[in-house]
């Protein structure tokens, strides 16, 4: 018994323990200020807030040129527009009618834009921007607040269509 | 006996030269000169042939920071991509890296947060593997119409090299994988600093943290100094410039897995998470904007290559697909990598067509372009992976069928 449980003590040690000691434990301050994920479930949203009423001036200012007035597209892909175009031999593939998370939207202004100048907008800026772009789709009002709380449980009109890879699709060899 | 044989030889074919051509005694054709004319000193770094002209076509992009750069893959041979050849695609730009100062932040749901230096890494048990990495959008241009005009055009997102680095598993092992990590989210160092999420049981398989690409270390257009090597899997999740490996109880949803490489079906829904790259080939040699010489012998040449496994065999067909033979398939196949193949063929003269057919080691066949879009419709973008039809004309000129 006393045998088994030294094996079974050495088995959770070998699974846990460090073998080679390379590398520099991180601090709490390093992976906070790298540690910029976001989960749908909201995990990693920051404090901060904002409505389309206030994000619409920074989206003329610093989106309007590539997404269009009316996030229509111009240089870039449309923003908003083509729902019910999914299932047609046109798709046009937007955050409103194929975005299945509005936490993507949060996370991907704050990554990536605008791309000039990645990171430019603080907190209650994106939360802003990113009520504009759920307004132009009709998701939300002009005043509703877009905060950590209120982002994760805004329903995608697209939430439910996407499926897990089912491939093989196609025939196996014929032998 | 002469002392100098070569001096002797050239001394002789001088002669033949005055007698032949009336040159003046003393004065060489270039051809003359060049076996005893001293070549270039040696250098530090070399460079190809001046006279070898294989390049990626760059397009024109308004945003040049934003695009891609395909492999020409008629223009290589046998399975390993130069790494000035391999495909580009960023999504903004190429950064500039010092090693010196990079890091990889490893933390989420671990016993230990650990950071690496490029040199940590390198100190850790090492592992060289050949993989390809193929975009997930090589070929989206055959859905709509298969017009793909050349072998870069088409299949070009696709390439080959030999990656070293650091297996994820050691490093996973390292800090102390909680039971609760069911996938990790990878990120880079460019501006967007691009991310995607991946199953764990994917990063304890076969995934290398890697610093080398083809014995140098890898280029900056292929992620210096790390990159996230995932063999088999969509290019995409390959992310380059790694800083950050998080491990998380769910997929994190970035734009990269939901807006885009997801593929949408005829019927409206998406397929998510698609990673795996499934069989394909391409004939090279002969291939679209090539000529043949003339009727006669033509070895046909191309590459296959599955994320499922090891290619098992490649069928050929000379005449529009009424018949099919064997391809001869080069030695060592590695799973995840590409596969020479090759077929000796009597050209006669006359128009026809020729495709390659890939099956890999679990059986899966490469299908045709209709059994594709009988599957999936024709608005998926991504995962194309139907054969690839030329057509030869009767002046041996090779276009798109």
């Amino acid at each position: 018994m006393a045998n088994r449980l030294v094996l079974l003590l050495l088995a959770i040690c070998a699974v846990t323990a460090q073998k080679y000691h390379v590398g520099r434990s991180a601090t709490a301050d390093e992976i906070k200020t790298t540690d910029q994920f976001m989960a749908p479930d909201g995990t990693g949203l920051p404090p901060g807030k904002g409505t389309a009423v206030e994000g619409r001036d920074i989206y003329e200012r610093r989106c309007s040129r590539c997404h269009g007035k009316q996030g229509q597209g111009d240089e870039e892909g449309p923003l908003a527009g083509g729902k019910g175009t999914l299932a047609t031999p046109k798709p046009l593939k937007t955050v409103g009618s194929f975005w299945p998370y509005a936490t993507t939207i949060y996370d991907y202004v704050h990554r990536a834009m605008p791309f000039d100048n990645p990171g430019l907008l603080d907190a209650n800026q994106t939360y802003a921007v990113t009520a504009v772009i759920l307004h132009l789709n009709g998701i939300i009002g002009e005043k509703d607040e877009m905060n950590a709380q209120t982002l994760p449980k805004v329903k995608m009109p697209n939430r439910e269509g996407f499926i897990k890879d089912n491939r093989p699709d196609t025939g196996k060899m014929k032998k | 006996m002469p002392k100098n044989p070569r001096r002797s030889f050239l001394q002789l074919s001088g002669i033949a030269a005055l007698a032949g051509c009336g040159s003046q005694p003393g004065t060489k054709t270039e051809e003359e000169k060049l076996p005893s004319a001293l070549g270039k000193p040696i250098r530090a770094y070399g460079e190809r042939s001046q006279f070898e002209t294989a390049k990626r076509a760059v397009p024109d992009l308004k945003r040049p920071q934003i695009g891609s750069t395909r492999t020409p893959l008629a223009e290589t041979e046998g399975i390993i991509t130069p790494s000035s050849l391999h495909f580009e695609r960023h999504h903004a730009g190429v950064p500039e890296l010092d090693p010196a100062k990079h890091t990889l932040l490893l933390h989420g749901l671990v016993d230990r947060p650990l950071v690496f230096t490029v040199a940590d890494l390198k100190r850790l048990p090492s592992a060289s593997h050949i993989y390809f990495v193929e975009c997930a959008g090589n070929s989206g241009g055959e859905w709509k119409a298969p017009g793909g005009p050349n072998a870069a055009a088409s299949f070009g997102l696709a390439s080959c090299s030999e990656w070293t680095g650091v297996p994820l598993k050691v490093l996973l092992e390292e800090a102390g994988l909680k039971k609760e990590g069911k996938w990790l989210v990878a990120e880079g160092a460019d501006a967007c600093k691009m991310s995607r999420s991946l199953p764990i049981e994917k990063a304890l398989d076969d995934c290398l943290v890697a610093y080398s690409q083809n014995g140098e270390a890898i280029r900056p257009e292929q992620g210096y100094p790390l990159r996230l090597v995932v063999p088999g899997y969509e290019g995409n999740v390959n992310v380059k410039w790694l800083r950050q490996i998080k491990i998380v109880d769910q997929p994190n949803q970035t734009k990269d897995e939901t807006s885009k490489y997801t593929d949408l079906l005829a019927d409206g829904t998406s397929r998510q998470f698609t990673f795996l790259m499934d069989a394909k080939s391409v004939i090279t040699y002969p291939s679209g904007g090539q000529k043949l010489p003339g009727p006669g012998f033509q070895e046909i040449r191309g590459l296959a290559w599955s994320g499922r496994g090891i290619i098992d065999r490649v069928d050929v067909s000379t005449d529009g697909g009424k018949t099919w033979q064997k391809a001869a398939l080069q030695e060592p196949r590695l799973p995840k990598a590409f596969t020479r193949f090759r077929l000796p063929w009597q050209w006669d003269g006359k128009e026809t067509e020729i495709v390659a057919r890939a099956t890999d080691s679990s059986g899966y066949a490469q299908p045709t372009r209709e059994e594709l879009t009988t599957a999936r419709g024709m608005n998926s973008n991504y995962h194309y992976n139907g054969v690839k039809v030329w057509k030869i004309a009767a002046d041996g000129s090779v276009k798109n069928g």
